[in-house]
């Protein structure tokens, strides 16, 4: 009986984690890089959905490749949209969020107006597990493994490659890095691009599990939102990581026992006393942390 | 961007390199006038075009003078847009048809049709006693046949109105799509009522829908029809019910399903007025129906992935499920229940007959799946083999022909008879042809409208899915009225009001109600 419930309680806590990573990591780079709020985050997953359902229906390719489509498609969008719309507002915070909120209107309408109120379906594999008496869904935990190996790629591109540095030293001194000759255009402009990318496969994982319809991406963007302020820009990685593991690790065991709702709101209740203590999330307190460290070590 | 024509923001520090473009992260200088005309002009002439190229106009109009205007407002898109389509749909049939002369046979009669006298067995087939297989003989001994009268099943429901359109003049529709947004509701409300001055106003899928209409129609002395399904209780003088009751459709399904399943139920419903009164309706008539509600959840209407619902719902493994999830987000509940491997029974009032879920989510998703529906496109009648091959001549692409464009199919030409019957279309005379007591022959079955509670008695039908997605009907309840207000002592004939009860005004609910 323990070990049921133990592993329902795993299996619970790697779906919301999954679910939070998967729908937050894009956005996450997007702002702690570039420092630019996307709204149109949750038209970029719908975008990636709607993608993945046309290659499954229309290509008729299978899942994994219908994934690299959307990965790619909604990369692509991203590239232009950055091209054309976001370098405008690198320094106006303000002013890329109105743009971006106006992409999304646009975007969800324009799907709507082009494909209608809904899509047809993607299949949703049938891989059941049985543990006792509890049956879980193995597509989720698979979810949970791509988003942490998207996490891994990710540390992997920002720590060991020169790329990776040259984002860095943007983030953290954009002036400086570009008096080094680092070219800080083109790495917005990937970063952007991958952003996007990551949301699109995003949809693309979940086109299976919802009905595919214009306005799908609201549900997904209201939890991204929390998980990157918690979260913080600071370090995405970490920032990331840890904002999706608090947030699980509060919300899952309250939905198990009280229900969605009361898991709803813990979630935002967590979220409501981390940013009271720690205004810049996560990854800013970790920060503060090192740069107190070096502070104190270079002190004589 | 010209290097020479930049504005920094920012002071530069001392010594820094600018006005390199490749190197101007900071991004380009703000908008110069010449960019800002140039840019509005495009989109203008855009905007303009694209009026004209995509055409999109949200306002079906036909330039009729003196002709009869029909205000619908049924969600095209959004959360709700699978039904809201298929209702405009069932208006947009049954509109056609009563302009070009044609109308719903019934009137103040009773059920059904004429009976005829026939010859009938008096005993069932019996197989063959040797061969063990066909049914041979009628009986063995006695006499084969005997004369009875049996019901003529009268296999169209459409009879010649003498009229075309009404009173000699033509149904307008005006169908504005409020996207599923309770407020653009509210504002095309106001928009038909004041502006377009329409005749009649139909519409809303939800009942948050409905109560956020009811109140502006009560206000205006607006004629409104509400066209679906709900938990029952609304008692406004100028709100007409079509859709199917909790007394219609909860009651039988928990009689079935306890008594077929088992006792034990878990209610899963959506978390706003329908689903909360419903649950409220399960609980209180579970120990007269011999059942036991050992759980609930209530979800709300944005909640798309259920994990831990399906989690909680393993744990208390009750004997059936009782299911009141709305809209498309809610619907993926049986893709994902089903990869979790949950195999237990459901009964409902609502999915399948509405949102056909047995045919957008593939088989086994709706194995074991029970609704008791007052119309499906399953239903194996001549008179409805008729109506759906009519609904998709005009509608070729129709996905399905759900529960509730039935309701509104039936709606419309009530609206029409009673007009007729009125001879005028000033709301408070059409509201007492209403109340005049008409029955018609509506494709589901003879229906007629409760003069006291403006509410359909309906003819409901149990249907059940297979793991194929193939629909059955077990048992059928052919009159089911819609007694409930009337046991609260509405009578809106003698005494009109404006307001929706719910479980809690009843005192029988209080006795047996336990939270």
């Amino acid at each position: 009986m323990g070990l049921d419930v133990l592993a329902n309680l795993l299996y619970q806590f790697a779906d919301n984690m999954a679910f939070l990573l998967l729908a937050a990591l894009g956005l996450m780079i997007i702002l702690g890089v570039i420092d630019v709020i996307n709204l149109a985050h949750g038209e970029f997953i719908m975008l990636g959905a709607y993608l993945t359902a046309l290659s499954y229906n229309w290509g008729h390719l299978p899942l994994p490749a219908c994934a690299v489509v959307s990965m790619v498609g909604v990369g692509l969008f991203g590239l232009v949209l950055e091209r054309t719309l976001i370098r405008r507002f690198y320094q106006d915070k303000l002013g890329a969020l109105v743009a971006t909120w106006g992409v999304s209107l646009i975007l969800s309408q324009g799907i709507l107006i082009v494909f209608g109120p809904s899509m047809a379906a993607v299949p949703f594999p049938q891989w059941t597990l049985t543990v006792g008496a509890s049956s879980f869904d193995g597509y989720r935990l698979m979810l949970f493994g791509v988003a942490v190996g998207a996490v891994a790629v990710l540390w992997w591109l920002l720590y060991h490659t020169r790329i990776g540095v040259q984002t860095r030293a943007a983030m953290q001194n954009a002036e400086m890095a570009a008096c080094l000759g680092i070219r800080i255009r083109r790495i917005y402009l990937l970063t952007f691009a991958a952003g996007s990318a990551l949301a699109g496969l995003t949809g693309a994982l979940y086109a299976p599990t919802t009905t595919i319809v214009p306005l799908m991406g609201t549900g997904f963007v209201d939890v991204a939102f929390i998980t990157v302020v918690v979260g913080g820009g600071a370090n995405p990685i970490v920032g990331a990581l840890t904002s999706a593991a608090v947030l699980s690790v509060i919300s899952a065991p309250l939905a198990s026992i009280s229900g969605t709702f009361i898991g709803r709101i813990g979630l935002l209740v967590a979220a409501l006393v981390v940013i009271r203590f720690l205004p810049q999330g996560f990854s800013g307190y970790v920060r503060d942390l090192q740069r107190r460290r070096m502070g104190a070590a270079a002190a004589p | 961007m010209d290097a020479s024509q930049e504005t920094p923001r920012t002071p530069d520090p001392p010594g820094a390199v600018t006005g390199t473009a490749e190197n101007d992260y900071r991004g380009s200088p703000r908008v110069t006038r010449r960019e800002l005309i140039t840019a509005t002009a495009a989109t203008g002439v855009a905007l303009g075009l694209g009026g004209k190229v995509l055409g999109v106009p949200n306002v079906v109009r036909g330039a009729q003078a003196a002709a009869i205007k029909f205000g619908l407002l049924e969600d095209r898109s959004g959360n709700f847009a699978i039904y809201g389509l298929n209702k405009w749909h069932g208006t947009q049939l049954a509109i056609k048809e009563i302009n070009d002369g044609w109308t719903l046979r019934g009137g103040p009669d009773g059920p059904g049709g004429p009976g005829v006298v026939a010859k009938v067995a008096t005993k069932p087939p019996t197989m063959h006693p040797v061969l063990n297989r066909g049914a041979s003989t009628v009986s063995r001994g006695g006499a084969p046949s005997e004369d009875k009268v049996v019901w003529d099943e009268a296999d169209d429901y459409l009879v010649k109105s003498g009229d075309t359109g009404v009173l000699g003049r033509k149904i307008e529709l005006i169908a504005p799509d409020p996207q599923s947004d309770l407020r653009q509701f509210q504002s095309l409300a106001r928009r038909l009522i004041l502006q377009d001055k329409v005749d009649v106003i139909m519409g809303g899928f939800a009942s948050a829908e409905r109560e956020a209409l009811r109140p502006i129609m009560d206000q205006n002395k607006m004629l409104y029809w509400y066209n679906n399904q709900y938990e029952g209780g609304v008692a406004d003088k100028y709100t007409f019910c079509t859709g199917a009751l909790p007394e219609q459709q909860i009651l039988p399904v928990m009689e079935y399903m306890i008594a077929t399943y088992g006792p034990r139920m878990y209610i899963l419903a959506a978390d706003y007025n329908f689903g909360q009164l419903s649950a409220a309706w399960t609980r209180a008539m579970a120990p007269i129906l011999h059942g036991q509600v050992i759980g609930q959840e209530f979800i709300p209407l944005s909640v798309t992935q259920f994990s831990s619902s399906i989690a909680r719902i393993q744990q208390a493994k009750p004997d059936w499920l009782v299911m009141y999830i709305t809209g498309q987000n809610h619907a993926n509940y049986y893709p994902q229940a089903n990869a979790a491997g949950i195999k237990i029974p459901m009964g409902s009032s609502i999915n399948i007959a509405q949102g056909f879920e047995h045919l957008r989510f593939k088989p086994p998703a709706l194995a074991r799946f029970h609704v008791t529906a007052s119309y499906m496109e399953e239903i194996p009648t001549a008179r409805n083999r008729k109506f759906v091959s009519r609904w998709r001549k005009m509608f070729p692409n129709e996905p399905y022909l759900a529960m509730e464009g039935h309701s509104a199919y039936v709606a419309t030409h009530l609206y029409a008879k009673a007009v007729r019957l009125a001879g005028t279309t000033d709301k408070d005379a059409v509201i007492e042809a209403l109340e005049s007591g008409i029955g018609v022959e509506a494709p589901a079955g003879w229906v007629f409208m409760d003069p006291a509670t403006h509410h359909l008695s309906n003819y409901i039908r149990l249907a059940h899915c297979d793991e194929k997605h193939n629909i059955t009907f077990l048992t059928e309840w052919p009159h089911i009225e819609p007694w409930w207000t009337r046991r609260l002592g509405v009578n809106l004939v003698k005494h009109p009001e404006f307001k929706q009860y719910t479980p809690d005004e009843d005192p029988f609910f209080k006795k047996g109600t336990k939270r």
